[in-house]
């Protein structure tokens, strides 16, 4: 069966908690309905479960492959270029450090970044069931569910207060 | 705390993202005057390279002069920005909120614009191909790939990189809620920006942990970056002078004490422009105004042990050095301006609450600091290369000539044009985290008072 979403708008964050409460007592489960905000809101003020992820793996990745690529890099170019220089050896430890310390910051710094974005399941191509007062401060509750339950989570938005809804397939909005 | 005003989405949505979306009535008369001071920066870098270094003021010993004492200078400048933004957000200070972006900014701008300076400097900057290939086989001779001259590019690169990826990824819901409210090319450009993020509450826990997360990650490459430019002098075989073990520490909160003056002077700046009465407040120039007292105070101690640790040594070169920073004509007469415009006019006068709060004040306080450590600067480079070294057989003294000295100024230009075009495109004052301000925000009643409180998981 087809999946449908509906986006009900709230203006108050109290309503919207409660549109999801009714939501989750409906049988919606986690992954079939998202809140979106123009703010950070505290976690859990929407009743919702705390976000797992992963994110704390990516920068000990990166910081391992930032620190290899810089070592090969120091012994690399030093073996390549082997120029004795004040007595000491071709591969002198000092200057090999900073250049690996670096190397590994800056590896661990580009996969947190690439981290947050992939954990955050962005880039999104396409913004889907959207309405830019989210960023004007309504809270929009966002249901995708099979078809055949579309009513139960429009009933469950309406009755929790919601000011507006926006379906996906007429692209309009409809009270 | 003082009292603050209730604010809507919306409101703040207006506000902050105005000068952005319209165009203020000064912009183009101020971004054409920087832009033309940038330009004659340009034509006289153009003739440097026509002409050659002889147009400059350096010659043998002083090989090293106002190009290089501005690179140090724009490093130290940016090393602010991401220090206090990190250290903020690691603590939730609630102050942070007006000051981290521009605090971010400035690191990226300046040391993009420092990042300029070594090519400026060396006077024919394609031969930056050298470091990469080696340039002469028949005779071999190579580039010295341990040299401490390598280490600044690694720094430098790692350090603007994580800057800038700091600055994008705090800027996403920023750049979704521009993307809700243009049209036309903007809106297509903040379309891509956004990646197109919706706000919804994974995104802002992830970006919650992002804004913790890279600040302890970039807190490191910020110590690391200002020690290295400082090895750049301390591990040189050449000049006795600088080989001081003090160097890394005393250079790194010498960044910090002209990088924090440079964030209070942009936040001014940001003030006076565009009008943000609301949400720059003299709170968050006292609490500026008390870092800066705690970080005045600690470097004017390096400063204190670096001269006492040269002349306590007895040796030669270290007495040489400080005997013409201290007694010499003219370096007594730049010593003097450095030491009254960068310590004794600033620490004194942030130790009183009304100058902390004075917004004028505190401006004309932190441009004194940053004359102060430019001259800092200058009076380390300049005076160590200018004393005769053993087996020198010419020797002579320095001064910039009007190519340097436009190039130099251009720099400030270029620094303010960046951070002027950038208010042009995107918000300069977080807009999300003034929102999340708002949110947990409340009023507390104790006793007879009514307090401003903030919640704080």
């Amino acid at each position: 069966m087809a999946r449908r979403s509906v986006l009900g708008l709230f203006r108050e964050p109290e309503a919207a908690a409660k549109a999801v409460e009714s939501l989750q007592a409906n049988g919606f489960g986690e992954n079939e309905y998202e809140v979106l905000t123009g703010t950070p809101y505290p976690e859990g003020a929407f009743g919702e479960k705390p976000v797992k992820h992963r994110l704390y793996v990516f920068p000990f990745i990166g910081g391992i492959s930032g620190l290899s690529v810089a070592l090969l890099l120091t012994i690399g170019t030093q073996v390549t270029q082997p120029l004795v220089t004040g007595g000491k050896p071709i591969l002198s430890l000092p200057p090999m450090a900073i250049i690996s310390y670096e190397g590994m910051m800056l590896g661990a710094i580009i996969f947190t970044v690439l981290g947050i974005i992939f954990e955050s399941r962005l880039p999104r191509p396409a913004m889907g069931l959207y309405d830019r007062r989210i960023s004007e401060g309504f809270v929009g509750v966002l249901v995708s569910c099979e078809e055949d339950r579309l009513g139960a989570a429009e009933r469950a938005l309406r009755d929790a207060g919601a000011n507006d809804m926006k379906h996906d397939t007429s692209g309009g909005s409809r009270q | 705390m003082e009292a603050r005003e209730r604010l809507t989405e919306a409101q703040i949505n207006e506000d902050l993202l105005g000068p952005t979306l319209r165009t203020p009535r000064w912009f183009w008369p101020v971004a054409g005057f920087l832009a033309l001071v940038v330009l004659a920066g340009v034509v006289s870098f153009g003739l440097m390279i026509n002409r050659g270094l002889g147009l400059t003021g350096l010659d043998r010993p002083v090989m090293w002069g106002a190009l290089i004492t501005t690179f140090v200078f724009w490093v130290g400048i940016s090393h602010a920005g991401v220090m206090i933004s990190s250290i903020l957000r690691l603590a939730q200070a609630e102050w942070r909120r007006p000051v981290t972006r521009a605090a971010e900014l400035l690191t990226v701008f300046a040391l993009s614009t420092a990042a300029i300076f070594p090519l400026i400097h060396v006077g024919r900057p394609w031969r930056l191909l050298y470091w990469f290939l080696p340039y002469d086989f028949p005779r071999m001779v190579w580039p010295n790939v341990r040299s401490p001259l390598i280490w600044d590019p690694a720094a430098i690169f790692t350090y603007l990189s994580g800057a800038s990826l700091f600055v994008f990824v705090a800027l996403l819901p920023d750049f979704a809620l521009a993307r809700d409210r243009t049209r036309g090319w903007r809106h297509r450009l903040y379309s891509v920006l956004s990646l197109g993020f919706r706000g919804s509450l994974r995104q802002w826990k992830l970006q919650a942990i992002a804004g913790i997360l890279l600040s302890a990650l970039i807190l490191p490459v910020f110590v690391s970056v200002h020690s290295i430019v400082s090895w750049d002098f301390a591990v040189a075989m050449s000049v006795d002078g600088w080989h001081a073990t003090i160097f890394a520490p005393y250079f790194v909160i010498g960044a910090v004490h002209s990088g924090v003056a440079a964030v209070v002077t942009v936040m001014a700046l940001m003030l006076w422009l565009f009008g943000w009465k609301r949400y720059i407040r003299p709170e968050h120039f006292d609490s500026l105004g008390k870092l800066e007292l705690a970080v005045g105070i600690g470097w004017f101690y390096f400063f204190f042990l670096e001269v006492v640790f040269g002349l306590y040594g007895l040796g030669g070169p270290d007495l040489a050095m400080k005997q013409m920073q201290l007694t010499q004509w003219p370096w007594s007469l730049l010593f003097g301006i450095f030491i009254v415009t960068a310590a004794f006019i600033p620490i004194p006068l942030w130790m009183f609450r009304r100058v902390r709060r004075s917004i004028l004040a505190m401006f004309l306080v932190s441009i004194s600091v940053n004359i102060g450590m430019w001259f800092e600067r200058f009076l380390i480079i300049v005076p160590g290369l200018a004393r005769k070294q053993p087996f020198a057989f010419s020797w002579g003294t320095y001064s910039p000539r009007p190519v340097e000295l436009i190039i130099v100024a251009a720099s400030f230009a270029l620094v303010l044009l960046g951070l002027l075009l950038f208010t042009r495109l995107f918000p300069p004052i977080p807009i999300y985290d003034m929102k999340e301000g708002q949110v947990l925000h409340q009023d507390l009643q104790v006793g007879r008072r009514r307090v401003p409180g903030i919640v704080r998981e």
